[in-house]
Parts: C-alpha cells; sequence; structure tokens
C-alpha cells in the first residue's frame, strides 16, 4: 500500500492506482471527464487537475492531473489548493465556450455527469460572449440520438467504441475546436454495444433513443434492480418505469458478471414488455370454442374441473421463466411430469455444462475472462450468443499488452502509453468455428471446418494436453500455447446444440488443470435460465410433447413458446384434442393461440424472480412494476390453481417459495444468499425505488382519471416502490439506481463502490458452483459422423432476431435481417441459387423457404441457418437436410 | 571569415551529388563512424562536443542518445526519426539544409542511426517541402546504391533503412510525440510523457527523434572533434547555427553564425537592418513560439541561456521582426489564430481556450474590446501555462502574448479605450 496525503490527511492506497481514483474511492469530489474505471487515463479533459508537491518542504507545488499521476508512496497533493480549484473551474469555462446551455431541453438533463461536474466546480457565470461552433448531427440508428453542438470532446465515445468495444464505424474526425465524433456518414451504429455510449457519454451527445420516445427526466422514472433476460449470461441492469410503461435499462455494475457494459440487445430489448397486445386477462374456451375473457374466478373453476379426473397433468417449464416459477409449476404438477420446455439438443448441451461444474471445474467470472493469458473459442459465434461475454473476450486479447505494460513498468490505467507500447501486441485467441465470427478480428488463428471436424480438432487437443507429446501442427501449436498459460479460458456453448462442444471444453479444462494450470471455462447459453431449469434435471421437450400425446392428459406451459423448441409438427399435436392446454404467459405468442387457458403473467420487470446465468450464478431481479390488469406472477397463478384444485403448495409467500427450492433440491441452497429477501430493512426502513425529486405521483394518470392511483407495492421485494424509504449505502444486489449527492449522472457508481471496479459489500449474486471437488469427467464418446450427402444444416444465431424478447421491441426490430440460408459458393453453384436466391430446404417433415445468402468462408457441405427466426426457431442443433431453388422466385 | 561548416556545400542551383559531395569530403565521418568506432564512443563524442537540440528545446543531444537502452536489454527494432517537420512561423532553415545539401542529412542519419543502434531511420518531412522531398529521395536512392545505406553499410556489421515521409500536414505533427503517432498512420496527438519515446516510441520501439538542424552537425563533430565543435561558439553554447530573419528588414534570409551571434548583429548586419520607414520595435527571436525581445535587448547574444535570462526562449533561431507600422495586437492575433487552428484538439485548454483568445484579440483588433478582455487574456497566459495542457503547444502559443501584453500593454489599452485599432 501506499501512503497518500490529501489536503493534509492521510489516506492509504493501492500503489497501482492513479490519484484521482484514490481520490474518489476516499469520497473526494474530484471533478473529472475522460477518465474512465475500464479505459483508463489519457489526460485528454485537465478536469481533474490537483496540487502536487514534490517534498515536505515545498510550498509551491505544481499543477497535475491526477488521473495520470500514479499513487506512488509519498505521494501529496491538495485537491482544495486554490489554483487548482482555479483552473478546473477554466477547465468547465472552455468547454462551456461550445456546449448549447441547452440542458432544459437537453435528455442528459437531471443526469449529465457534465452538469454535474460543472455545479461542482463552480463556473456559474459566462464570460465568453462570441459565437458558439455547431455540427450538423447524424441518423445513427434506432437506439442512439446524436446531438454533437453538446460535446465537450473528452473522446471517451470513440476510446469505448473503437478501443475497447472493437467498432469501427465510428471516430473522431477534424481537428482544434472542431473535433467531431460521429460516423463517416449517417447510418446505423454496427457495434452490438453501441448502446454503451449513453451511459459513456459525460453529457447528451449520445442519449437512448428508446427512452426518449416517451421521455421522463431520472428523477421521475421508478427503477429496479433486474437481471437481464436477453440471454443467459445474466447482466445486471437497473430497469425503470413510468405510467405502466418500461422506459429504459441501464447498467448495474457486477465487477464478475458485466463490469461497466451491456450488450445493445439487453439495453434495448425491453421494448418486449411495452407490447400494447399482450395479455392481461385471464381467458378461456367457451362452449362454442372460442377464446374469450372471463372474470379470474371462473377461470380458475373451469379450469379445477378440466384438470380434475385427469389420470395426468404434466407441467413444462421455461428457461425464460424465474426458478421459483419453474418450481412452483414442478410442486404443481410433480417432479415426474415437470418437463423443461427445452429442445433435446440444446437440453444435451447444458446438461454437458451443468456435468463441468458438478465435476468442480471453474466457470470464469468477467474480470478472469477479461485477464486471461490465452483463450480457445470452441464453436461459439459468442458475439452473437451472448454479447456481453464477447465484449470481455475482446479485453483478454489485450493481456499480453498489460505483461509489455507490466515490462515497462506501466500501471493498467495508463492506456495510450499501452497501447503504444504493445501496438499489436495479442493474447493467443483462437477460433475453431464452422463459420466467420465476430471475434475473428482479434484471434490469432482462426480454423475453419466442418462441425465434426470441431469435435475431432478439440479431442485432438485434449489428447495433445493429456500426453504432452511435442509435435508440429495445429493442434500441436494450440496445446503448446495452453499449456504455456497461466490462467487460460475455454470458450464453448449451446448455440450449434453440438453437446461434444462443452463437453470438449471442459475435457480440455480438466485437462490443463490437471497440469496444475488455472484453467477455466466460459460457457454461452442461449436464455436468461437456461442453466437453472437445466439444473432441475427435467427431460426435455420431446419427451414432454410424447407425454402431451398420451389420452387424458393435461398440459400447463409455463412462459413458453413451445413453436420454438420442436418442430410445427410435433407442436401441432398439442390442439385440437380434447385435453385442456393451460398456458401462462406474459406475451401472445403461437402458443398462447393454441389455449383453452390463458393466463397472463408478469415478466421480467414485473416479479420477483431468481434466475441462474451461464457461469452458475443465481442472482435475484426485482419488480418495478405491477403487471398490467389482472396479470399476475406465474407462481402466483400456479398457487391459485393448486389452490382451486386442493393441491397442496409450497408457501404463499415469494421468500418461502425460494427457501423451500432451496431446501429442496440441495444445489439450489444458495439461492437464498442472491440477494437479501423481502424482510431487508436499513434503519427499518425499505428502500425506496423512486428519487426524492420524483413528480406528479399522484396526478401521473390525471389526463386519464381524476383518481389518485395506488401506489405500487412490491409486496415480495424490500422496497417502498414509492419516493418514501432508505436510499445510500445498501447491497450491491438492491440498488435501483445509482445516484449520490452532487452525483445526479451514473457516474455517482463510485460512491457505492469500495475502489474502483469492487462494490461496497461485494459482487451480487451467489456462484452455485464454487467450492465443488475436482471429479474426473469422462471423454464423450465420438460419435460417427452420419454424412450422406445431404447438406448439414447449423443454427446461426443473430445478435438481434435469434432472442425471442428483444426481437419483439420495436427498436431492435428495426435491426433484424431477414431469415437466410448461408451457403458456401460450390454448393449453392451446385443448385443453381445465386445471392438473394430464394430456397426451400427440407427438413424431415417440415420444409422452410428461405433467402441465400454466399458465405465463401463456409465448408462444403455445411449451411447455415439464421436461428430464433418464428419460423426456424424450433432448430436447435445440426440437422440434415435437403436443398433445392424455390420455383417461387422471391423468398418470403 | 568563421567556419560554416552546415552550410559549406550550399550554393544556389542543384545541390551536390553523391560524387561531389564525397569530394568535398563526405561521407568521410560516416564511414569512420561505421567502420572504426563503436556506438558508444559516438554518442561520447557528441556528449562532449555540447552538441544542444536545435529544433527549439536545447536539450543536450548525447544525453537524448544515452537514455536509449542498450541493444542486449532491449532488441531490435528500434528508430531514429528526423523531425524535418518545419511548420514554425517564420523558420526555414531546415528547408536550407535538406534542399541545399541533402547529402549531409543523410550522412547525418547514418552516424545518428549507428550511435543509437538504429536498424531504421524515417524522415518525417513538411509536406509542402516538395523539392527536399525529391533531392532526400535522390541522396538516399544515391547512398542505397552505393551500400552506404542498406544491408552492410560501409561493409561493415550495421545496417540501416533510411525512409522518407512526407506529412499529411500539421503544426503539431512537429511535437515529438505526435510526430510518432501520425507516423504510425494515426491521428497527430501527443503522447503523454512518461514513457519517453527512447524508452516506446514508434510503434512502441526505443525511438530517437532529432530535429534536421541538430543532426546535420553530427558528421563535422565527427570529422573535427569535440573541441573543435565547441570553439565555433561564440561563448557558453557549442558550434553554429542558422540563424533567421524576417519582418520588415533589407535582407530577410538565413545565415550558418556561430551561436551566440548578438541579435543586434544578425539584424542590422546580416539582415541589413530595417527598410526605409521602418523603425524596428520588438523581435520574436526564434519563431511564433518564443517571446518578445524589446528595442532595447537586442545586444542579447543568441545562446540558449543568454535568450531565455531576456525572457524569451532561443527556439529555432528564425527571429520575426515587428516594426512600428505593424498593429502588435494585430500579429498576436494573426499568431494566435495560428496556434489555434493548429490546435489537435485532444486536451480542452489548448482546444477550447486558444479559439477563445484569438477572438479576444479579433475582437480588440476590430473595436470591440471590453474592459475585462485584457484580465481574462491575462489569466489564459497562466492557465495554458507548461503542465496544464498536455503538450507544449499551448504553452508556446503563450509565449507571444505574455510578452505582448507586458510590453504592448498600452497599446491594447488604446484599442479599447478608443474602441478601433489606431494602425487602421
Amino acid at each position: 500500500m501506499a501512503r497518500i496525503q490529501i489536503d493534509g490527511r492521510d489516506f492509504q492506497a493501492d500503489p497501482r492506482h492513479n490519484l484521482l481514483q484514490v481520490a474518489l474511492a476516499h469520497g473526494i469530489n474530484l471533478p473529472y471527464f475522460c477518465w474512465h474505471p475500464a479505459l483508463g487515463s489519457v489526460g485528454a479533459c485537465r478536469q481533474c487537475a490537483v496540487k502536487q508537491f514534490s517534498a515536505p518542504e515545498d510550498q509551491h507545488g505544481r499543477i497535475v492531473m491526477a488521473c495520470m499521476t500514479p499513487a506512488a508512496d509519498n505521494t501529496r497533493i491538495s485537491v482544495a489548493d486554490p489554483e487548482a480549484i482555479a483552473f478546473r473551474a477554466s477547465v468547465i469555462e472552455w468547454m462551456m465556450t461550445n456546449h448549447p446551455h441547452d440542458c432544459p431541453v437537453c435528455e442528459e438533463g437531471g443526469e449529465c455527469h457534465l452538469q454535474d461536474m460543472t455545479v461542482m466546480t463552480g463556473h456559474a457565470s459566462r464570460r465568453y460572449r462570441f459565437t458558439k461552433r455547431t455540427h450538423r448531427n447524424q441518423y445513427l440508428g434506432p437506439f442512439v440520438k446524436h446531438e454533437m453542438n453538446r460535446c465537450i470532446a473528452c473522446y471517451r465515445c470513440v476510446r469505448f467504441y473503437r478501443d475497447y468495444a472493437g467498432g469501427e464505424d465510428l471516430d473522431v474526425y477534424a481537428a482544434h475546436n472542431d473535433v467531431y465524433f460521429g460516423r463517416d456518414a449517417d447510418g446505423v451504429l454496427q457495434s452490438p454495444f453501441s448502446g454503451n455510449l449513453v451511459e459513456v457519454c459525460p453529457t447528451g451527445v449520445f442519449t437512448d433513443k428508446t427512452l426518449s420516445a416517451a421521455y421522463n427526466r431520472k428523477w421521475d422514472l421508478r427503477s429496479a434492480p433486474a437481471i437481464c433476460v436477453h440471454c443467459g449470461h445474466g447482466c445486471n441492469t437497473q430497469v425503470s418505469e413510468r405510467g405502466g410503461q418500461l422506459r429504459r435499462i441501464l447498467n448495474r455494475f457486477n465487477e464478475e458478471v458485466n463490469g461497466y457494459f451491456l450488450c445493445d440487445r439487453g439495453r434495448f430489448g425491453y421494448g418486449f414488455a411495452n407490447d400494447a397486445h399482450r395479455p392481461n386477462v385471464p381467458m378461456m374456451r367457451d362452449g362454442l370454442g372460442v377464446v374469450r375473457a372471463a372474470p379470474k374466478k371462473l377461470v380458475l373453476e373451469q379450469l379445477s374441473a378440466a384438470l380434475h379426473g385427469r389420470s395426468r397433468t404434466i407441467g413444462i417449464g421455461s428457461p425464460r421463466a424465474s426458478l421459483e416459477a419453474n418450481f412452483c409449476l414442478r410442486e404443481l404438477v410433480g417432479a415426474d411430469s415437470f418437463f423443461a420446455g427445452i429442445a433435446a439438443a440444446e437440453a444435451e448441451c447444458l446438461a454437458e455444462i451443468l456435468a463441468a461444474y458438478r465435476a468442480g471445474l471453474p466457470a470464469a467470472r468477467l474480470a478472469e475472462i477479461e485477464t486471461a493469458d490465452a483463450v480457445l473459442v470452441l464453436g461459439e459465434d459468442v458475439t452473437n450468443t451472448a454479447p456481453r461475454l464477447a465484449l470481455a473476450l475482446r479485453q483478454a486479447a489485450r493481456t499480453a499488452a498489460h505483461e509489455v505494460a507490466e515490462t515497462l513498468k506501466l500501471s493498467l490505467w495508463q492506456d495510450a502509453a499501452i497501447r503504444t507500447a504493445a501496438q499489436e501486441t495479442r493474447t493467443p485467441l483462437f477460433i475453431v468455428s464452422p463459420f466467420p465470427t465476430q471475434l475473428d478480428d482479434i484471434a490469432c488463428s482462426v480454423l475453419r471446418m466442418t462441425p465434426a471436424q470441431n469435435i475431432d480438432f478439440a479431442r485432438a487437443l485434449h489428447e495433445a494436453i493429456t500426453s504432452v507429446r511435442e509435435g508440429e501442427g495445429s493442434v500441436q501449436n494450440i496445446a503448446r500455447v495452453l499449456r504455456a498459460a497461466k490462467n487460460p479460458v475455454i470458450v464453448a456453448g449451446c448455440a450449434l446444440g453440438m453437446k461434444d462442444l462443452p463437453a470438449m471444453a471442459a475435457m480440455i479444462v480438466q485437462a490443463l488443470r490437471a497440469q496444475n494450470i488455472e484453467a477455466r471455462v466460459a460457457f454461452a447459453v442461449a436464455e436468461c435460465n437456461s442453466l437453472g431449469l437445466a439444473m432441475m434435471q427435467a427431460q426435455n421437450v420431446e419427451a414432454a410433447l410424447r407425454a402431451a400425446a398420451e389420452p387424458d392428459t393435461a398440459v400447463i406451459v409455463l412462459e413458453n413458446d413451445l413453436s420454438r423448441r420442436a418442430p410445427p409438427h410435433e407442436v401441432a399435436a398439442l390442439s385440437g384434442t380434447k385435453k385442456p392446454l393451460v398456458v401462462l404467459d406474459h406475451m401472445a405468442t403461437p402458443t398462447t393461440a393454441r389455449a383453452d387457458f390463458l393466463l397472463p403473467s408478469g415478466n421480467f420487470a414485473e416479479c420477483e424472480g431468481t434466475y441462474v446465468n451461464a457461469e452458475g450464478r443465481a442472482q435475484r431481479g426485482f419488480p418495478v412494476a405491477a403487471p398490467p390488469g389482472e396479470a399476475a406472477p406465474a407462481w402466483i397463478w400456479l398457487r391459485d390453481i393448486a389452490t382451486a384444485i386442493g393441491h397442496p403448495f409450497p408457501a404463499q409467500h415469494f421468500d418461502v417459495v425460494m427457501q423451500k427450492l432451496a431446501a429442496s433440491l440441495p444445489e439450489f441452497a444458495g439461492i437464498v444468499d442472491a440477494a437479501p429477501g423481502a424482510g431487508f430493512r436499513v434503519a427499518g426502513r425499505r428502500l425506496r425505488s423512486e428519487p426524492h425529486r420524483y413528480t406528479g405521483r399522484t396526478a401521473v394518470d390525471a389526463a386519464r382519471t381524476v383518481h389518485e392511483p395506488q401506489a405500487f407495492r412490491p409486496e415480495a421485494a424490500p422496497f417502498t416502490g414509492t419516493m418514501e424509504g432508505y436510499y445510500g449505502a445498501m447491497p450491491a444486489a438492491l440498488i435501483p439506481y445509482f445516484w449520490a449527492p452532487g452525483w445526479n449522472s451514473g457516474q455517482s457508481l463510485h460512491k457505492f463502490q469500495e475502489e474502483t471496479g469492487a462494490m461496497q459489500g461485494g459482487p451480487a449474486g451467489t456462484r452455485l458452483f464454487d467450492g465443488r471437488a475436482a471429479t474426473p469427467l469422462s471423454l464423450p464418446e465420438a460419435a460417427p459422423d452420419h454424412a450422406n450427402g445431404a447438406l448439414l444444416v447449423l443454427p446461426q444465431h443473430h445478435v438481434f432476431g435469434s432472442d425471442e424478447l428483444s426481437a419483439r421491441a420495436p427498436s431492435v426490430a428495426e435491426l433484424i435481417p431477414a431469415a437466410s440460408l448461408s451457403l458456401n459458393p460450390a454448393d449453392a453453384g451446385a443448385l443453381g441459387l445465386h445471392q438473394s436466391a430464394a430456397a426451400e430446404i427440407s427438413i424431415g417433415e417440415e420444409k422452410l423457404r428461405l433467402s441465400v445468402t454466399i458465405v465463401t468462408d463456409l465448408p462444403a457441405g455445411t449451411a447455415l441457418v439464421s436461428a430464433g427466426w418464428p419460423q426456424t426457431a424450433w432448430l436447435s442443433g445440426p440437422v440434415r437436410a435437403t436443398l433445392r431453388a424455390d420455383a417461387g422466385d422471391a423468398a418470403p | 571569415m568563421t567556419e560554416t561548416p552546415l552550410t559549406a556545400n550550399i550554393r544556389p542551383g542543384e545541390p551536390l551529388d553523391l560524387g561531389a559531395y564525397e569530394r568535398a569530403g563526405g561521407y568521410r565521418a560516416a564511414r569512420q563512424a561505421v567502420t572504426q568506432m563503436t556506438p558508444a564512443e559516438v554518442i561520447d563524442l557528441v556528449t562532449q562536443s555540447k552538441l544542444r537540440g536545435r529544433g527549439g528545446a536545447g536539450f543536450s543531444t548525447g544525453l537524448k542518445w544515452s537514455l536509449v537502452p542498450k541493444l542486449e536489454a532491449t532488441p531490435p527494432p528500434r528508430y531514429l526519426v528526423v523531425n524535418a517537420d518545419e511548420m514554425e512561423p517564420g523558420t526555414f532553415k531546415d528547408r536550407l539544409l535538406l534542399e541545399g545539401d541533402p547529402h549531409q542529412m543523410v550522412e547525418a542519419i547514418i552516424i545518428s542511426a549507428y550511435a543509437i543502434q538504429a536498424d531504421s531511420a524515417f524522415i518525417f518531412l513538411r509536406g509542402e517541402y516538395h523539392l527536399a522531398a525529391k533531392r532526400l529521395q535522390r541522396a538516399i536512392d544515391e547512398a542505397a546504391a552505393r551500400q552506404y545505406i542498406g544491408p552492410n553499410s560501409f561493409g561493415g556489421a550495421f545496417s540501416l533503412s533510411v525512409h522518407l515521409h512526407t506529412s499529411g500536414g500539421r503544426y503539431i505533427c512537429g511535437e515529438e510525440t505526435a510526430l510518432l503517432t501520425a507516423l504510425e498512420g494515426k491521428r497527430a496527438i501527443p503522447r503523454a510523457k512518461p514513457p519517453f519515446p527512447q524508452i516506446s516510441g514508434l510503434w512502441g520501439r526505443p525511438t530517437v527523434v532529432n530535429n534536421v538542424e541538430t543532426l546535420c552537425n553530427v558528421p563535422h563533430i565527427v570529422n573535427n572533434g569535440a573541441a573543435w565543435f565547441i570553439g565555433l561558439g561564440k561563448d557558453t553554447d557549442s558550434g553554429t547555427k542558422i540563424f533567421g530573419a524576417s519582418g520588415r528588414v533589407r535582407r530577410p534570409g538565413t545565415w550558418e553564425l556561430p551561436m551566440g551571434t548578438p541579435l543586434r548583429e544578425i539584424l542590422e548586419e546580416h539582415a541589413g537592418g530595417m527598410q526605409d520607414g521602418y523603425e524596428l520595435r520588438a523581435v520574436l527571436p526564434g519563431g511564433a513560439s518564443t517571446g518578445f525581445i524589446m528595442a532595447a535587448d537586442l545586444d542579447v547574444p543568441m545562446n540558449y541561456a543568454a535568450v531565455e535570462k531576456c525572457g524569451s526562449r532561443l527556439g529555432t533561431g528564425a527571429a520575426i521582426v515587428l516594426d512600428q507600422r505593424t498593429c502588435p495586437v494585430g500579429m498576436l492575433r494573426n499568431l494566435e489564430h495560428f496556434f489555434a487552428q493548429e490546435s489537435c484538439g485532444w486536451c480542452t485548454p489548448c482546444r477550447d481556450g486558444l479559439p477563445w483568445v484569438e477572438r479576444l484579440l479579433a475582437g480588440i483588433e476590430a473595436g470591440q474590446g471590453a474592459e475585462e478582455d485584457l484580465a481574462i487574456l491575462e489569466e489564459h497566459v497562466g492557465l495554458l501555462g507548461p503542465g496544464r495542457t498536455f503538450c507544449a503547444h499551448a504553452p508556446g502559443a503563450m509565449a507571444p502574448l505574455a510578452t505582448g501584453l507586458k510590453y504592448f500593454r498600452a497599446d491594447f489599452e488604446q484599442h479599447v479605450h478608443d474602441q478601433h485599432c489606431p494602425w487602421s
């Protein structure tokens, strides 16, 4: 530790930090702009100027930038020095020469770091009396608004977009006070991380276009801590609401999961929840066979009657429903009649991931991914399946640069200096994949091969690592690099539906760990609770559909669109029989359309729920609003059904349900610690959900009704739902929004951190598989490739389009490409297919009509089908298909 | 007649080709250094000669070279970069050297690169110097054909490739770290120091950046020794210097003169004094980013310490003369316009402070000055000072303003009071 004296007070500091970090960590309000905890220091804005004294007798001192000065032992600085104060005020004054002062009409207003810093420095009156420079703004797509006149040129946007996230289409142009941050021409930002610009920009240059569509100030938004539901990575978010609509998602820092950043699918996907046509009243099929709204009591009576006397009622759970809802369904129908509702191929992959965790193989935390010194990606296009994981791998590519920095005695925050010193030095990152991925640009080696060859390669690599045989060739080379690494990460996932990929990733990690290498796995899974549901050990959807086909069987489907889980002809068997099909969901799907009973449930922002992410971390989300109309949390419907049919039920209260789950399935024991329960209080008070400046609470609905609305009160959460209640230091899992006196923007995060990058009280969530004893895994049996001349079709995921929920968000929908069939030029040529031609593809009994995309870098005989589109979502693994040009020319 | 080693070969017309250059004694020094001296011996010799940087900062060249890590500690590649981005207003000394005697430059590069064991050298040339580019490239090609550069220079173990790069054209590229960034193909933005270029320079490798004129001294030091070089200077500083004068003098130009030549001698003897009807009022002694020296101080010897004592800097040694018929506020506005425009836009004080300064000056000159404007200008002199901005660009821009506000106070006040420029 280093001793740092600031204005006469002594502090202990990490000598690897800079003085700005030290000041902020100790609660000293030192303004800054260009420094960002994840992007480091570049010394551009000159806002964090302090006076540094060289020796005890030095009275004069000199102005230095705190962000560019290491926290060396015995450093003495003054933040309160008059010269430093005056300089900091001048920096704001300079920025304000061109800033338009349009705060009243700026959507950043009220949570603007520039506003906060302006007030903090005391610059209040304007002396610059000349004209301001103006810029033309650009259209940047459906997510981000652009207003360049507000720019203070801190360079954070391009440093994040280009240096950190690997984007290429946002840049800085021109020079002097005319610098322009934008694209070379209007157009959609291409990076799937563009939404972070909204939080990275310290003022209103980049703002959230989806919030803008129905805008409210931050202080008028009710917020709650939530878990992202758009993939299995489990990013922590804050979801905000007003007037019965979700308005936006912000990042909620979790050093072990998502750090400071989200992907655009997670940030902007929430729009699905605002669908005006979502089911919000219970419905049932009447005597004429028409499904109509009916009173809840009547629906439950009829439902009870319909279930009565059935030989069997089966339940089909959901990887996008909470653990508690799935558990309640399981309790209602019994463990033997509870099915996971996951397609077979994906379920097999999840089983392999669980096997790895149960065998004691550790999943890499965010920082462990970002600092890995070697990476192997096995057949997963991570940018499209778990984008946040891909962003972490981009940082891992810089681990080698950090080693260069160490030799030059540079600290990690010296970002520009490290980039200069390291240049193109990159961590060895190998990608083995049947098709191009969006991480290929940072890979030292990309091995393009057929799926079967992927597996063979992984087996050969495992063999090479285990046998420690020296040799030539790419297998030996990668084995050598991995064996030489200290903390490599092996990445795989479920996207291709090939269980041997995660299985072999686990085997490779096990082999490396056997050689005392701190290797870890990092898996990508598709949905927010895929892993949690898989942990319940229920059978897959094929078994469920077989069971449903048995006579006299009732079916309850929990928040699951089965048309995405099984081929259409199999799902069709559910309808038209005499069995009652009961569906709970918060959105209209092809499955709700088949329901005999439709019970409207609440979504992630309306219900408490625990989710297990891809690393096996249990995390809890809390409601920001009540479900609309008569909709209710799914577990409450299930409780009501149990009551109606006289079936015993776990509990009346959410926390008790969760505790019962933890008690009855031991693997879930840790979930009780995922977040404090409803009884959590600080000084006897619940936490408030709205800022203390929240306005219009009694008049928010006045345009529609003069009645004062009932305040939202989340019974099962430790929040008041209103602006009353405690706000201050609190567990990371419960922070509804970031605010601190003088820090209205999200930059107030540091007030909740122990030091840069570490939340007070530790990160949110509980890792369920930590501390397991290592047990040996066995090599998966080699599966022969039954190549029969037919095309092998693989599901190809896309960040916008493959996720069921976000695809319904209007902003995301704008960016979803048409579903396509990708072929290599030779395969396409053999069938006379050209780019954009229509093709008919036959898979078993199913036929798909798709537009052709030619991909040169694709192995012969392998084709890709856009995965997750309504017509293709049931494809969850590799299948053999035949192909012909479609007579009807234009593809649908 | 004093010796003029730097310009001895320079005469009107085409410069010496390789043969003529060699007949005039050229490449003897390079051959000797590369084949008979160790790199450390060359560095020692240059250190003993007390050669200081001619780009403006006056840093000891030998010391700069000695900060490059030993080859055993940091393996190749490593680079020598010649800063030929001569964009300082009023300065045209490097142009003379490059156009007039390109082989001298090439020879200087060979010896200097050898001293720091650089395997590649880059000449970062101002983009507008088309003639210099043509002549340099010809000289490089001739030297390469003779295997003076390229593999096994002069038949020895040392190998060197020399590359000519013409700049896209920004003043900031003359700042050594911005020059390196630009040479890498990136936006010309300076770098924070440390790490210094000697440790992590071009493409992150050990790099020395030297001014054209600085390097051109090196062959002569090798040929004639350190003592000779020290003897060339008139007083404290060694060697000769290419001084220059522009403004309303009779004979604007450049002259190679001993270090320490009095400013008066340069202006009155070499530049021929002022044109008829013009009186000298003040001088920027070393380019636009140096402070004014008033007529009363013209006897200052042009060496680093004496000019600094006079409240200015030797800079490039190319003097710009202000006469009594030119408005000093207008001159400063013109200078600050240049500096504001050439700010790279990286740090706030420079990017947004200089345009404010420029507009205040323009306002005052246009008869729209306000009482408080002078105070705001004074403030900027301090606020844009060293350490407050990212690099030396803004502090350099403040040098003429600081002295201008001091020496021409009455003129400023008259502008504001009369709401009119007395010279217009």
